[in-house]
């Protein structure tokens, strides 16, 4: 019981601590807003591991944080194959291929207002539609190698990136396009010089749709057959062998390898649309 | 009204790409079953045929091309083909007055929307909730917000295994409950930066005035912010059940379920019967579709009804 006292404790005080912190004259600056979010799940990790610990719950349906630590460093050439295989190899490829064929044909349909009319309703009812479910159909056309997952991933990032791309296409107001008409631009200038940097917002807001997008396809096409190696195998297999550490694990390199490329492509944002209203006065 | 035409142009467009791609996937399968059934084809053997390009094949077997229309186990099903699976296995069951059999998929549409919108219910209440707490509490919202951000970037669905496993370690009986978790964990997400854009997307200016009005805290919580939220509110739902939906038929596929539209996915790819597939995902679709357009249809009502343009 002394574990679970010591966590709950603990708990209280990381909490009071954020209170005290959010309350001082200094909540607004750099250090205190990234130490609040970290005291928060720092102090989660600590009541896991106290819960675990303090009420003696079996490794096999909870091992603790620390458990989770160890299997994480002894076995990270497993961890690191699995990684290559999911998400280097099947998210990835998927993401690049389908993104930028989704980028190409949103810029072919925008010249046609016909197109886009007809596109757009469809795009984003498809977008809606749980795709993951082609998954098993894929693998049986492509094979069980990450070819099928980066198809899976293809499928779909397509329509969230689409809709996106299009929506940005006609963000310009005719007296934009009116002056770059005045300029004697053709239509290539006035869509590298106007029209995409102007997308460009909406354009980023479905690559990072996208990225969540990629990971789920990678990982859930992985349960319809897969090579002995993958996140997603490691996971199905590894629940069924009660190896519930080594599936923390790979939770715990999904988790990074997500949030990592969400903020890479949230970085690439920051840097490209620096002048829109939502990315300004940030440091 | 304007946009049926593009709309009925572009889906006849996929589904002419759809006809015509069904020849060349299925020519091999097609010439193989020709062949068997003693037909002369060219080249020869299945072996020669698979180092000879889908187009040649095509070019030389023009006969058999229409073989690939009506195989029984499809690479790639023609439109109508599913069509009639679809009609198998939920019209005629009702017609025949089994419309809960277990080949029905009347059944399992219905076992996948009673978990989506438990954990759609589930997610809405702790979005709304999470929101409500950010908006009014600085402590959460610096500790809480970028840790909801985080979650979204981890694949959840690695999860949904664990989490079915776990329950039922745990003594929680059938797989409703674990479903309804993961399907509340995809859709919570979206409600919250909803709700929290539409807590507080009142100027200050109304604020102010409802404080010279004496209002308390709760009373501009009703009638203000909570009135205000509510265009933002609808927008995230639409988004949320289509998550709720997807959450759901993850939390089917992983170890043996038996029942529900992923069950059905699962089982049709294991007993490689793709035409099964299929009618699972297209029934999905349906039902996606009609959850957000039953969506859409009552924020339009209730926006009409509270006053708003919608």
């Amino acid at each position: 019981m002394t574990w679970l006292g010591i966590a709950l404790i603990f708990w209280l005080a990381a909490w009071a601590v954020n209170v005290a912190l959010a309350r001082s004259r200094y909540h607004n600056t750099k250090p205190v807003r990234l130490i609040v979010p970290l005291l928060f799940g720092g102090s989660l990790l600590v009541l896991w591991e106290g819960l675990v610990r303090g009420l003696g719950i079996s490794p096999v349906i909870l091992p603790a944080p620390s458990v989770v630590a160890q299997t994480f460093v002894t076995s990270t050439d497993i961890l690191w194959a699995d990684f290559t295989q999911t998400v280097l190899k099947g998210a990835l490829s998927g993401y690049a291929i389908g993104c930028l064929s989704a980028f190409i044909a949103a810029i072919a349909i925008d010249r046609s207002a016909f197109l886009t009319r007809g596109l757009l309703p469809i795009g984003n009812f498809v977008a809606a539609l749980p795709i993951v479910g082609i998954a098993p159909i894929l693998v049986s056309w492509f094979g069980f190698d990450w070819q099928s997952k980066a198809a899976v991933v293809v499928v779909m990032v397509f329509f969230p990136m689409l809709v996106n791309t299009v929506q940005g296409l006609r963000e310009t107001d005719q007296m934009q396009r009116d002056l770059m008409h005045t300029y004697a631009a053709g239509y290539i200038t006035t869509l590298t010089k106007l029209r995409l940097p102007a997308a460009m917002p909406f354009v980023f807001n479905g690559l990072k749709i996208a990225a969540t997008l990629a990971l789920i396809g990678a990982i859930v096409a992985e349960y319809f057959g897969s090579p002995t190696r993958g996140m997603g195998f490691r996971i199905s297999t590894g629940v069924g062998s009660l190896s519930i550490d080594l599936v923390w694990a790979e939770i715990f390199v999904a988790a990074l390898a997500g949030s990592g490329f969400y903020g890479a492509v949230a970085l690439i944002e920051r840097a490209v649309t620096f002048w829109h209203p939502s990315q300004r006065g940030r440091a | 009204m304007r946009s049926l035409l593009p709309i009925l142009t572009v889906l006849g467009a996929i589904v002419a790409i759809w006809y015509l791609a069904v020849a060349p996937m299925n020519l091999r399968v097609a010439l193989d079953q020709v062949e068997r059934s003693g037909a002369t084809v060219e080249p020869a053997t299945s072996v020669e045929r698979r180092a000879t390009s889908v187009w040649r094949l095509m070019l030389n077997n023009s006969e058999h091309v229409s073989v690939g229309y009506a195989l029984e186990r499809p690479r790639l099903p023609t439109p109508t083909q599913v069509g009639q699976e679809l009609w198998k296995t939920t019209g005629e069951m009702v017609l025949r007055g089994r419309a809960l059999s277990k080949r029905s998929l009347i059944l399992h549409g219905w076992i996948t929307l009673k978990s989506t919108l438990s954990g759609f219910v589930l997610g809405t209440v702790l979005g709304i909730l999470g929101a409500v707490a950010i908006v009014y509490s600085r402590v959460t919202r610096m500790s809480l917000m970028p840790w909801a951000i985080i979650s979204q970037t981890i694949p959840i669905v690695a999860l949904a295994p664990m989490i079915i496993v776990l329950s039922s370690q745990l003594g929680v009986e059938g797989r409703g409950l674990p479903k309804a978790i993961i399907s509340a964990y995809l859709c919570y997400f979206p409600v919250l930066v909803g709700m929290v854009k539409g807590l507080q997307s009142p100027a200050i200016a109304q604020l102010d005035l409802l404080r010279t009005y004496g209002a308390s805290g709760l009373q501009s919580f009703l009638k203000l912010r909570l009135p205000a939220s509510v265009p933002y509110l609808f927008t995230s739902l639409k988004i949320g059940i289509a998550a709720a939906l997807v959450g759901t038929i993850v939390g089917e596929l992983p170890t043996g379920a038996v029942s529900g539209l992923g069950a059905r996915i699962l089982i049709g790819d294991q007993f490689g019967t793709p035409l099964a597939i299929w009618a699972a995902l297209f029934t999905a679709a349906i039902l996606a579709g009609l959850l957000v357009t039953f969506l859409d249809l009552s924020q339009r009502l209730i926006l009409r009804r509270m006053g708003m343009p919608s």
